[in-house]
């Protein structure tokens, strides 16, 4: 078992930087996560870990043991590739049992212990089938059988799922968990799937173009990103840009389009009829609490253009760093059919039916509001085109300054 | 269906043709060549096959073990030299790596007869290299002489090695490099995952390498040739017997040889078969290891450089003689009068290109032949769902089992009289026996390529064009047809070149009137004319080249695909 360390690890291919000094620490047993886009090195990150390629910078340490320029084949590490990479001409119990030849291993206690490995994964009883007549969820299951068989130090795991079906790769993502579980491994996951990352790692390290942008818990890491790529890529989160100013005390979002969200401390009780500053501030809000959606749109036009250049002509004044953006995940937006205090007006642009919920866009006079309701709740039905309100919390919008 | 429900059908047209001709050139001249083998002075019997396989005269025997023999040693040897530097240049980076990975292939352009002059002059006991080295170190005989089985099996050895090469750098090239990875993920040490993961997996390609140099050397004929002096070569035997006239032992050594080539071919066929393994996705994208260290480095471009040198001195020594004046250069160690007259005649002397135009003109009028047969058939066997698919897929190839020698006799057994296949005409004394000599023996290069083609063109693409609203016509034009026009125009080449160059079947087969360029280097050898042999040898290579760089321009690799 193993901790790992990265200490400054950068890779640079042909002068062009694609890790980009990496610090990081993977505790004995963790399941870690690198997850990003393509592109922003968090498989290079990993063939680095396995010693396939070596970093043109940094250090890999595996417990107290420098390992950046230790071969790839003595490393002790179990990969699963995202092709899963089985030998083509050998059967199910070659494949599992070549790492065993390698660290020739008796051939009795080798059959036995790929026996253990196939059962492990389910696949007992087909070691005699040639790789090729495998399904893909059987030969992704092999290829985490030949890696954990060995008994790595570390478990490697290049986006293993990503060649399989939806209903599979659920599936599958809670067997390896479980199997790193049972085992104890260090098990360090590749993948571009938020969802992936957030059900089954201890900690994630969300990357860009070869930095981290973020590392923490799952919980942490949704509830609170910690920047706007972050926030974006943890799924549809409500973002948007404008300045913060601050009217009697309280701090107020203001976006171009003219709507406004007063902030709380999200510490502070819950007062959602307070969040969105109504009467006493700009026309537009004014403007957003008349009545029919035909006038909230209308009202909003007018006053929105009159409105939106004064505080982005502020902003620009204050210079760019007045900019910041505003945060929001589209569960904690509601449709509301009351117009009060901390609502917005819209319609309704696009509706979306996913089974448990409903996905709406809202759009409230040029701002687009992602709003999510149960689908049994009251306001799910709402179509295209009709006019609503949406709540907004200011006490779950999360400020991001980068 | 009955004959005439069939005959009324449309493809019909495409059909009727199509048998014809494979019938006529394929079918019946090799069963007629079979029946007349069981005649023995008008006796029928086999009374041909007891004198071949007679103990107590062993020199058609010695012919058809000396010919195995030297196949498994130019397969071995091929195998040598092209799978090393396949590896090499696959998985390392040096400097000039890529320029020395381009030359590597420069043997495939020197047509068989040019090759083995070349080697003739160089290394045989008059070559220039031992008597070079023989002046050097003043040694009292010349160090070394290629003759015989050796001087057979060196040729063989740099003509063939490339088909090695080729085939074994494309199977890299197509390998997931991921599973080697894997293997090494595994704690494979690099010998042991090369042993266990990288050669298994080579296995296909080098079947494919295997099967193409042991045909190619069965067939062989000029190195045998010009080097065999006193040994007995089976396809040197049968040139032999029909000289002298023996056709009945002339089509008894054919029916073996061509027993033996089919055997061979379906044997290696079975093996491959099992071991074909797809690898459609890859896990990484290939990486060549850097060579690094000064000393590695040197040594690598200093090797690359012996190799270029060796690899192109055949060509150099070609294009050296081409200047050489004829009759000029006899016991001296290099040639001691150069002139450009040999280059001179192409302007002055009419009869000079008269050579030049007969290749060219066959290899046309063939290519083209091959092009509407090979192409059609390719379509029917890939696209096509009638019964007798794979008939006619064996039909049309079986030319590429049958050495150049055998297809040579067939036809001059099938058309010393009329047939109705060449409509009544003795084709035998014509102009036109060569030409349909290059379109069978080249009919299998064309059809390959084209299935090949045919095979990896997705059918709903054509689909999605017409669903898309585009005709017949315009689907093919703006779809099909630059999908395989690469493939199609890669392997139409490849048969162009290979007819231009073509002697095996030429010295059977030529008229006066239609004598190639390989025979006239020939004539021009007999009477010594070095000189003009040589700049008859550089302009063929001058084609040769040509096209083949123009191939390359137009389909990056797919004249080598269209080999395997």
């Amino acid at each position: 078992m193993a901790q790992v360390t990265l200490n400054r690890l950068t890779k640079h291919f042909d002068d062009t930087p694609v890790v980009k000094g990496i610090s990081l620490t993977v505790a004995d047993g963790e399941f870690f996560s690198l997850l990003g886009p393509s592109g922003c090195g968090k498989t290079t990150i990993l063939r680095m870990i396995a010693g396939f390629i070596f970093p043109t910078a940094g250090t890999v340490h595996f417990n107290d043991q420098d390992v950046t320029h230790v071969p790839a084949n003595r490393r002790n590490t179990g990969m699963v590739f995202q092709n899963y990479a089985l030998f083509p001409h050998m059967t199910v119990f070659e494949n599992v049992a070549f790492g065993l030849r390698t660290r020739k291993v008796a051939a009795a206690e080798t059959s036995d212990r790929v026996a253990r490995a196939l059962d492990l994964v389910g696949l007992a009883g087909l070691e005699q089938r040639p790789v090729p007549q495998l399904s893909g969820g059987q030969q992704q299951r092999v290829a985490l059988a030949r890696a954990v068989v060995i008994e790595p130090d570390l478990l490697l795991l290049d986006e293993p799922l990503s060649n399989l079906d939806a209903k599979l790769r659920e599936e599958t993502r809670d067997q390896i968990r479980e199997l790193q579980t049972k085992l104890g491994i260090t098990a360090i996951y590749v993948t571009h799937d938020q969802e992936e990352a957030l059900a089954v790692s201890d900690r994630i390290a969300v990357m860009e173009e070869g930095e981290c942008r973020q590392l923490d818990r799952p919980d942490a890491i949704y509830r609170r990103p910690a920047n706007r790529f972050v926030a974006a890529f943890m799924g549809n989160m409500n973002l948007w840009q404008g300045v913060l100013t601050t009217d009697g005390g309280r701090t107020v979002f203001r976006h171009g389009s003219g709507m406004a969200v007063v902030l709380l401390p999200s510490a502070s009780s819950p007062a959602p009829a307070d969040t969105v500053k109504a009467d006493d501030a700009a026309p537009v809000n004014r403007a957003a609490t008349t009545d029919s959606a035909q006038a909230d749109t209308a009202a909003l036009a007018d006053p929105a253009t009159a409105d939106s250049t004064a505080p982005a002509d502020d902003a620009q004044a204050a210079g760019p760093a007045g900019l910041i953006y505003l945060a929001l995940h589209p569960q904690a937006a509601k449709l509301t059919n009351e117009d009060t205090e901390g609502t917005v007006g819209g319609v309704v642009t696009t509706r979306r039916f996913k089974g448990a919920t409903v996905e709406f866009t809202v759009d409230a006079g040029g701002v687009s509001i992602q709003v999510v309701e149960n689908a049994e709740g009251p306001m799910a039905a709402r179509q295209p085109g009709d006019a609503v309100r949406v709540r907004i919390p200011g006490d779950q919008a999360i400020i991001l300054r980068d | 269906m009955n004959l005439y429900a069939f005959l009324r059908q449309p493809r019909a047209l495409v059909f009727i043709p199509l048998g014809f001709i494979l019938l006529g050139y394929i079918v019946y001249p090799a069963a007629l060549v079979l029946w007349e083998s069981l005649f023995r002075d008008g006796q029928f019997g086999f009374g041909n096959y007891g004198e071949f396989f007679d103990p107590d005269s062993p020199s058609y025997m010695e012919g058809l073990f000396n010919s195995v023999m030297v196949s498994v040693g130019s397969v071995l040897l091929s195998a040598l030299i092209g799978v090393p530097l396949a590896l090499i240049f696959t998985h390392y980076e040096f400097p000039g790596r890529s320029v020395f990975s381009a030359l590597a292939i420069l043997p495939i352009v020197l047509p068989p007869l040019v090759g083995v002059l070349a080697f003739l002059f160089l290394y045989s006991e008059s070559g220039m290299i031992p008597r070079l080295i023989q002046a050097a170190l003043g040694l009292e005989r010349p160090p070394f002489s290629l003759n015989g089985v050796w001087a057979v099996l060196l040729v063989h050895g740099y003509t063939m090695y490339v088909f090695f090469y080729l085939f074994t750098s494309a199977a890299l090239r197509g390998m997931d490099p991921a599973v080697m990875e894997a293997a090494r993920n595994l704690g494979a040490s690099s010998w042991f995952s090369f042993r266990n993961v990288t050669l298994p997996l080579l296995t296909p390609a080098m079947v494919g390498a295997t099967l193409l140099v042991f045909m190619t050397s069965m067939n062989s004929f000029s190195a045998p040739f010009i080097f065999a002096g006193g040994f007995r070569f089976l396809s040197l035997n049968i040139y032999t017997s029909k000289l002298n006239g023996d056709m009945a032992m002339a089509v008894t050594q054919t029916v073996v040889l061509s027993a033996f080539s089919i055997a061979f071919l379906f044997w290696m066929r079975r093996y491959e078969g099992r071991r074909q393994y797809a690898m459609s996705t890859k896990g990484t994208a290939n990486v060549r290891r850097e060579i690094r260290g000064r000393w590695a480095r040197l040594l690598a471009g200093a090797a690359g450089i012996v190799m270029v040198v060796v690899l192109l001195l055949p060509h150099l020594t070609i294009l050296l003689l081409s200047f050489v004046q004829d009759g000029t250069w006899t016991h001296q160690i290099l040639p001691q009068v150069y002139t450009s007259d040999n280059y001179g005649r192409l302007f002055q002397d009419p009869t000079f290109w008269e050579p030049i135009r007969n290749s060219l003109n066959m290899a046309v009028v063939s290519t083209a032949a091959d092009v509407a047969i090979g192409v059609t058939a390719a379509y029917l066997v890939v696209k096509g769902t009638f019964r007798g698919r794979k008939l006619l897929d064996a039909l049309v190839m079986v030319p590429w089992a049958l050495p150049g020698t055998v297809v040579a006799i067939n036809l001059i057994v099938a058309f010393s009289q009329g047939t109705p296949f060449s409509f009544g005409q003795v084709l035998v004394g014509s102009f036109w026996l060569l030409p349909i000599a290059y379109f069978v023996r080249h009919l299998p290069i064309v059809f390959r390529a084209s299935s090949a083609a045919f095979r990896q063109l997705d059918d709903s693409l054509e689909e999605a064009a017409r669903n898309l609203g585009a005709g017949w016509f315009y689907a093919f034009r703006r779809v099909t047809l630059p999908l395989i026009g690469p493939g199609v125009l890669a392997g139409t080449l490849l048969a162009f070149v290979t007819a231009l160059g073509e002697f095996v079947a030429s010295i059977l087969l030529y008229v006066y009137d239609n004598r190639p360029i390989a025979m006239e280097i020939l004539s021009h050898l007999r009477q010594f004319n070095i000189g003009s042999a040589a700049a008859y040898a550089v302009l063929l290579l001058l084609l040769v080249s040509v096209v083949l760089l123009g191939s390359n321009y137009f389909s990056r690799g797919t004249a080598q695909r269209s080999l395997s």
